[in-house]
């Protein structure tokens, strides 16, 4: 009983990083149709302010929760500003030039911070359930995922904001014609993405520490979980994070980490070669 | 024909060109020298590969390290179980096909496109990665052959002479060797995209719909074409493995794109824009990385020089070093002649 309650919260965690990982990038290229290939270093870039923040004595919350997503939401909207505004509708091209970004991120950091693992350790210490202990903070991850989630689709659905934006990536021209600028509309998004995947990687920092190259370790989980779940940036993100976190965390307990992942990643193409679309191309398809 | 001339001339070139550093590099180089530009060799295939699938038929694969790795690694494992190494070299590039064949099954027959494509040909050579990465230790060995992990396998057999196990080639050999098959596999790509194959394919990458309208069944086409990339990246794994050894690095993310920069910077939609671009940039990583070492440019990071230089490319020069060659050659015979009418210019940039 006690392995299976233990087995659920993995499960769950391990839910709970993917939505965090990839729902950031889910509000980018789900409504832009931008491919942000740094989107890794985004969140390397979060868990490298937070870190620094904390270092320097700022409030571990505070750190995670407001100084990381306002750096890498700053951040983001300098790189819409001059970079990706040039090349909207341009996917090849946008996917190169945010790779470029991606690569002199490394360097940059690499250059400031060196390239060594930097850390600091979860906070709210451990529970334990039967025999096991578990890490109260991967709990709340759990949490901090839903609630990311909830608040989203609550401001896309009754806020004006979320009207508007939804309105822009539907037809940009007509809600131009109606009164909006989409320009601002895109880089408002862009700068949001930033900021979420700021947070996320603020917050899984603690839990994974951060290297210059952390990068390359999350993008194809972000990538394939976002694609995974299609059109619906929410509940397209919510549904193939339960799936493959699932998988990943099942093949973990049967064999190891590492086969846990190829688990994950041969899901993914299996399930692209079933659903082109993604999950809710094909079902739930008017959700958000 | 003007055109049928200018094609000729260009292949001339190239291959004056290249026997000019087959005969011409050994006379003078040394070994250090000689290695390094097997391994050029060894990548501008590499890059030729992805530059025949992406420049020509479209499909932008941003997992060609899956092949290279693949090329690599099944030449080692052969060759160390069966000791000569003829077979495992050919085993070397038909794996790689076959696999590209399987992959290209499920993609094309899948109607997965562009983006879908690149992300999953991204997690392809991923799931490559993770899981050589953690090959160490004996259950991991096949055959005789340790895949070693994060390691690698440092003795990787070095290639023979045909039919004389144990005699190995010196590493001129095996530079001649990689030049001539740089050479080789140059004109075969220029010579398939003259067939009527290579008009399809380029048909295809233009309009997809129409290909298919006309009766061409474009997936096999695309399985096809992509399968030779898949070769071609397998052979220059191979080469690579026999001037380097093979390791976990081969399959990472900055070796597929790597390739991409490649060809960004060399120019899309050329054969000869890729190697130059290959060439230009391992010549600039290697001066990168000696610089480091001065005092005073120790700050200096080579990805942050590569990914600034691929912004800027991609931004303002989207047709690479040879577009900016044409373009600057077109400039110079506007000031020598009256300006060349909008048509001209516009058939020589769509001219393969």
């Amino acid at each position: 009983m006690d392995y299976f309650v233990i087995l659920l919260l993995q499960i769950g965690s391990a839910i709970a990083s993917l939505v965090l990982l990839s729902i950031g990038l889910a509000v980018i290229f789900g409504m832009m149709r931008v491919i942000n290939l740094a989107h890794g270093e985004f969140l390397m870039l979060g868990g490298y302010a937070a870190i620094t923040a904390y270092n320097h004595g700022v409030n571990l919350w505070l750190a995670m929760m407001l100084v990381a997503p306002l750096t890498v939401g700053i951040f983001g909207a300098v790189v819409e500003r001059l970079v990706i505004r040039h090349l909207y509708g341009r996917l090849i091209d946008t996917m190169l030039a945010t790779w470029g970004l991606s690569l002199a991120m490394i360097g940059f950091v690499t250059v400031v911070f060196g390239n060594t693992v930097s850390g600091i350790s979860a906070p709210l210490g451990s529970l334990s359930i039967g025999a096991y202990r578990t890490g109260a903070y991967e709990i709340f991850l759990i949490g901090i995922a839903a609630l990311l989630l909830v608040v989203g689709w609550l401001v896309l659905r009754f806020t004006r904001h979320g009207l508007i934006s939804r309105g822009t990536m539907q037809n940009p021209a007509m809600a131009a014609a109606l009164g909006t600028n989409p320009s601002a509309v895109y880089a408002a998004t862009f700068a949001v993405g930033s900021a979420l995947s700021g947070l996320a990687g603020g917050l899984l920092a603690p839990l994974s520490g951060v290297v210059p190259t952390i990068g390359s370790a999350y993008i194809a989980k972000a990538f394939i979980t976002v694609i995974s779940g299609g059109a619906a940036i929410l509940s397209g993100t919510a549904i193939a994070s339960t799936l493959l976190g699932a998988i990943n965390t099942l093949a973990t307990f049967a064999f190891t980490s590492v086969l846990g992942e190829v688990a994950l990643l041969v899901a993914a193409v299996v399930l692209l070669r079933l659903l082109p679309q993604g999950i809710t191309g094909r079902f739930f398809r008017r959700a958000l | 024909m003007k055109a049928g001339r200018l094609a000729l001339a260009s292949n001339l070139a190239v291959l004056a060109a290249g026997l000019a550093v087959l005969f011409g590099l050994p006379a003078f180089a040394e070994t250090y020298l000689i290695i390094n530009s097997t391994i050029f060799a060894a990548f501008s295939i590499l890059a030729l590969s992805l530059a025949l699938i992406w420049g020509y038929a479209g499909i932008l694969c941003f997992g060609q390290a899956a092949f290279f790795g693949l090329g690599g690694y099944t030449y080692a494992v052969a060759a160390i179980n069966m000791g000569e190494t003829t077979l495992p070299a050919l085993i070397a590039v038909l794996l790689p096909a076959l696999f590209a064949g399987l992959l290209g099954y499920f993609m094309f027959w899948g109607r997965i496109s562009d983006v879908y494509l690149g992300v999953i040909t991204l997690t392809v050579s991923l799931i490559f990665y993770r899981f050589v990465n953690q090959t160490a230790g004996e259950q991991w060995n096949i055959g005789d052959a340790p895949l070693g992990g994060f390691n690698g396998i440092p003795s990787t057999p070095i290639l023979n002479w045909p039919g004389r196990p144990g005699d190995q080639l010196a590493p001129e050999d095996i530079f001649a060797l990689s030049v001539s098959l740089l050479l080789v596999l140059y004109l075969g790509c220029k010579f398939l995209l003259g067939t009527r194959f290579g008009r399809i394919i380029v048909a295809i990458r233009e309009n997809e719909t129409r290909a298919e309208l006309l009766g061409y069944d474009v997936r096999l086409y695309k399985l096809a074409i992509f399968m030779m990339g898949g070769a071609m990246a397998g052979l220059s794994g191979l080469l690579f493995a026999n001037s380097v050894f093979v390791s976990p690095t081969m399959f990472s993310l900055p070796v597929s794109g790597q390739i991409i920069i490649w060809i960004i910077i060399g120019g899309l939609g050329t054969l000869i824009g890729p190697v130059i671009g290959c060439i230009f940039m391992q010549i600039l990583t290697n001066w990168l990385g000696t610089l480091s070492q001065v005092k005073g440019f120790g700050w200096i990071d080579p990805n942050l020089v590569l990914g600034v230089l691929l912004v800027i490319f991609v931004l303002l020069v989207p047709r690479g070093l040879t577009g900016l060659t044409i373009d600057f050659w077109s400039w110079l015979k506007g000031l020598a002649s009256p300006a060349p009418t909008d048509t001209a210019t516009a058939r020589e940039r769509t001219d393969p």
